[in-house]
């Protein structure tokens, strides 16, 4: 009975533990994802086909 | 021993959700698509950028902010490049957020790129902060 209860318990605080994680804002996860985007707009990363002459003001 | 299997569900789960917080989604052909088409408009964009005609928002935008250094036939046109750009990056928040299950992440999203965008100007290039351009 007892064990049953602390298992319970432990489920519930990783389940909370879960739903936090996902609630706050992974601004870290963020960062990394516009930086990846930016390369690739302002083309900072010669990846794919990049046209260099396009690119002289 | 049922009790040990659920918690090792829970424990595998929770370890999915840290893994899925270390990258967000961004590779869905509607950010593809809006990001192409920023890439290309980012060609024209640039030499603004570089006369100070345009400058990066601190709101994550791009501004018309010195007309003047535009030659008046071309304002117009320019003007059209900044609006399509500014329609692209709204798109762009909002679909990075909706791709993360989270559209109320928009503003934090628009909020990281604004900073990203700034930070990562070249030098030369206007900047915005607290309402203030400064060139970089």
């Amino acid at each position: 009975m007892n064990r049953a209860l602390y298992a319970l318990l432990i489920a519930a605080a990783m389940l909370s533990g879960c739903v936090t994680i996902n609630i706050y804002f992974p601004a870290a996860a963020a960062e990394k994802a516009a930086d990846r985007i930016i390369d690739e707009v302002w083309q900072l990363k010669k990846e794919q086909g990049a046209k260099p002459e396009g690119n002289q003001p | 021993m049922n009790a040990l299997k659920r918690i090792a569900l829970l424990a595998a789960l929770v370890a999915s959700a840290a893994w899925a917080q270390g990258n967000l989604e961004i590779n869905t052909p509607a950010i593809s698509q809006i990001k192409s088409g920023m890439q290309a408009r980012h060609a024209q964009l640039a030499p603004h950028y570089a006369s100070g005609a345009v400058g990066l928002g601190a709101d994550g935008t791009v501004a018309l902010r010195e007309a003047s250094a535009v030659p008046l036939a071309q304002r117009q046109a320019v003007q059209g490049l900044v609006a399509q750009e500014n329609a692209d990056r709204a798109a762009l928040y909002r679909e990075i957020a909706r791709a993360n299950g989270h559209p109320e992440w928009e503003a934090d999203i628009r909020n990281t790129f604004a900073q990203r965008w700034i930070e990562r100007a070249q030098p030369g290039w206007y900047v915005q902060s607290g309402g203030q351009w400064s060139r970089k």
